[in-house]
């Protein structure tokens, strides 16, 4: 215990140390890290904890991306304002998904939600909806400085906001996790008629984890809309929702820090492998996505906690 | 003439000091010129990739031959999978790891709309975007953008105006894919028929994912029209216009400049079901047969043959990368020792009658501190079963 707490600092010392000692553009890219990693940590407590695959997790992160652009562009709230009601819509709309898609199971799920994920962004170019969306063109947001007059550029004062954005959600998570709801959902995966002969409301629980899972990546989506200072259907492919669900898997499934690892690899891989090859990039990320699962079954997560259980016990 | 020749010696004189002297910003050198670029090299828009890789290909070539001033281009390309989050964090690579000079022909609409202000706020040119869309023409709002194609909406108005003087009575269907690309031209054709909109009798869309349009183009027959303006990409042009001839529905039909590619399009469709389609063009057509024997499309292939012998020879994407090539090696040779990005934003918009010799003939690059669209002009063509006949004038500026 007083070895995570030690981890713990030394991680926050260099979090807070980093963006003075990169430039601007990596500082932007680490923001990108600790947004992604909130958008994991949720997918991690559907898919990870309650063992319900979300292949459409993309539209969740749309969606707060979306309230967060129009908050502050229509309605001229701060962008800090934005970031709970993101939060808060997501919430509703997750539970609300979550409800018939309960009876869902398994490889069932995974098509409703990948339904989800594919039709998200042709909802949003939706002739319609347009005065609120931009339709295909979008909506571009300003970008905030630091206040209080704060000796911070703007993407640093970003990361800072971001990454305490990241603390509070990590410590609900964390809280929320190795609790009695963490166990619930947890036996609901592993077991779940022995988990509702124990007293779980499955039904119940399922829903909750669908909705809190979705507030996380919708949160992640206003950050991401904050920092990337657009929004546009095109950033919201089918391909964003494969892509967290590669992050998980690779960062550890079940695994609270194993959304930052996921996130690492998400962020930065892609960006290797291009530099690689300009003709297959993909191919590229395949051979590290198969290397990783080859390597670290468990996820990088798990790799790790081997690791010091090994070493432990010579 | 002893005047001018005054004249000459009195402008050489002064000109002479300010040439000597070298101006760089970043990412210019005595050695170097560092150019910027995010293409879909993966994704759903990866066909397009192959401009990013033909504009390689070209500075690959221009350095071979000594490059331009004496300096040697570095062209830095990224891939964005067509994604604008990805183009934000590329685009700021480029700009403040790589230190380019300006960035260069980024690619998509979307895209190139999320790095707009970035640019503009850092002042770093964002030259020749590669999109249709007619947002980049704006020197006043956004000084450090600028386009090259000839944008969607000036394309369908000269579409309309053409419907107006042959057909002013025509009854008009209208086929368009349901995106930004597809709205723009809807727009353009709409703002060209002005108050003569209502001699539309039906508009249809259709989206990327679907399998064909085949019920599309039998409501657009079941209107009653005789004029139709197909606004689709090669695999749906295709389509409509089989179908059209298929089900006996002869109307006089004008297509998108998108789609003109005669094996990508035509072929498919049936060369003998395109006969009478009319387009505009402003590049000459690699696989068109008269340009077989065209100077600069033979230069072009020897080009490819040299440089980029896995791209292929009858996608005109790999033309219109060299062509915009050609462009912006004129821009930098006028730049002279000057290499600031004021000043290629400044050279870039000062180009009187600039020709590349890919372009049809009488088109011509036109630039001016108000008039940030390079190309405006192109040429009616007519297929003929063969290839494109090209009647009229050359419209536009």
């Amino acid at each position: 215990m007083r070895k995570a707490i030690f981890l713990t600092a030394i991680f926050l010392i260099a979090a807070c140390a980093l963006p003075f000692l990169v430039s601007n553009y990596r500082v932007f890219q680490f923001t990108l890290v600790l947004v992604y990693a909130i958008a994991l940590l949720g997918l991690n407590i559907l898919t990870g904890y309650s063992g319900q695959i979300s292949l459409g997790h993309g539209a969740f992160y749309a969606l707060g991306a979306y309230v967060t652009a129009i908050l502050m562009d229509k309605a001229g709230l701060p962008y800090w304002a934005t970031v709970p009601a993101a939060g808060a819509v997501c919430l509703l709309a997750g539970f609300l998904f979550g409800l018939p898609a309960l009876r869902l199971e398994g490889l069932y799920l995974a098509l409703a939600t990948f339904a989800l994920g594919v039709s998200m962004p042709q909802l949003l170019k939706y002739h319609h909806l347009e005065k609120w969306t931009g339709g295909v063109q979008g909506i571009v947001i300003a970008k905030p400085d630091a206040p209080f007059g704060l000796p911070l550029n703007s993407d640093r004062w970003l990361y800072f906001f971001t990454l305490a954005v990241a603390l509070i959600m990590f410590l609900l998570a964390w809280n929320l996790l190795r609790g009695r709801v963490g166990r619930a959902l947890v036996a609901i995966r592993d077991q779940h008629i022995a988990a509702e002969a124990m007293g779980v409301n499955g039904a119940l629980y399922k829903s909750a984890a669908f909705g809190v899972s979705a507030m996380y990546t919708g949160v992640a989506g206003a950050l991401g809309a904050i920092a990337v200072q657009f929004v546009a259907p095109d950033s919201f492919n089918i391909f964003l929702s494969i892509t967290l669900l590669v992050g998980i898997v690779v960062g550890g499934l079940a695994s609270i820090s194993g959304a930052l690892y996921g996130a690492l690899f998400i962020q930065f891989v892609p960006n290797i492998a291009d530099e690689i090859s300009k003709a297959a990039p993909w191919a590229i990320f395949g051979v590290f996505m198969i290397a990783f699962v080859y390597l670290m079954p468990t996820g990088v997560a798990g790799a790790i906690r081997l690791l010091s259980v090994k070493r432990r016990s010579p | 003439m002893k005047r001018s020749i005054l004249f000459l010696a009195i402008s050489l004189g002064l000109s002479l000091p300010a040439a000597a002297q070298k101006k760089y910003d970043a990412g210019a050198s005595d050695k170097e010129i560092k150019i910027g670029n995010t293409n879909p090299y993966s994704g759903p828009a990866s066909a397009y990739g192959t401009i990013g890789k033909s504009i390689a290909a070209y500075f690959k070539m221009v350095n071979e031959q000594g490059g331009i001033n004496g300096r040697k281009v570095n062209f830095i390309t990224y891939d964005d999978s067509y994604s604008p989050p990805k183009t934000v964090e590329m685009a700021r690579k480029l700009v403040e790891q790589d230190e380019v000079l300006f960035v260069f022909q980024t690619l998509g609409t979307p895209s190139n709309t999320a790095i707009h202000q970035y640019m503009n706020m850092k002042k770093v040119p964002q030259m020749h975007v590669a999109t249709g869309a007619t947002k980049w023409n704006d020197p006043k709002e956004h000084p450090w953008t600028m386009g090259w194609q000839p944008s969607y909406q000036a394309e369908a108005k000269i579409y309309a105006q053409h419907i107006l003087k042959t057909k002013p009575n025509a009854k008009i269907a209208v086929l368009y894919q349901n995106d930004d690309y597809g709205k723009d031209y809807l727009k353009g054709f709409h703002d060209g028929l002005g108050d003569k909109k209502g001699m539309i009798v039906k508009e249809v869309s259709y989206e990327v994912s679907d399998p064909t349009v085949d019920s599309q183009i039998v409501q657009l027959q079941a209107s009653g029209a005789d004029v139709f303006f197909n606004i689709t990409t090669p695999k749906f042009a295709a389509m409509a216009i089989r179908k059209a001839y298929d089900i006996g529905w002869k109307p006089t039909q004008y297509l998108n400049n998108v789609s003109i590619g005669i094996k990508s399009t035509l072929e498919p469709a049936g060369l003998e079901k395109s006969v009478g389609l009319i387009t505009l063009g402003y590049l000459k057509e690699p696989t068109d047969k008269q340009f077989e024997k065209d100077a600069a499309i033979v230069k072009w292939r020897e080009f490819m043959k040299k440089y980029y012998p896995e791209g292929s020879q009858i996608d005109n994407l790999n033309l219109y990368g060299y062509s915009v090539g050609e462009t912006i090696a004129q821009v930098l040779r006028q730049c002279g020792d000057n290499l600031t990005r004021e000043n290629v934003m400044k050279q870039a918009a000062s180009m009187r009658g600039f020709r590349v010799e890919t372009l049809l003939p009488g088109v011509v690059i036109n630039t001016s501190s108000d008039d940030f669209a390079p190309i405006e002009a192109g040429q009616l063509q007519r297929f003929d079963g063969k290839e494109w006949v090209r009647f009229g004038e050359v419209v536009g500026k």
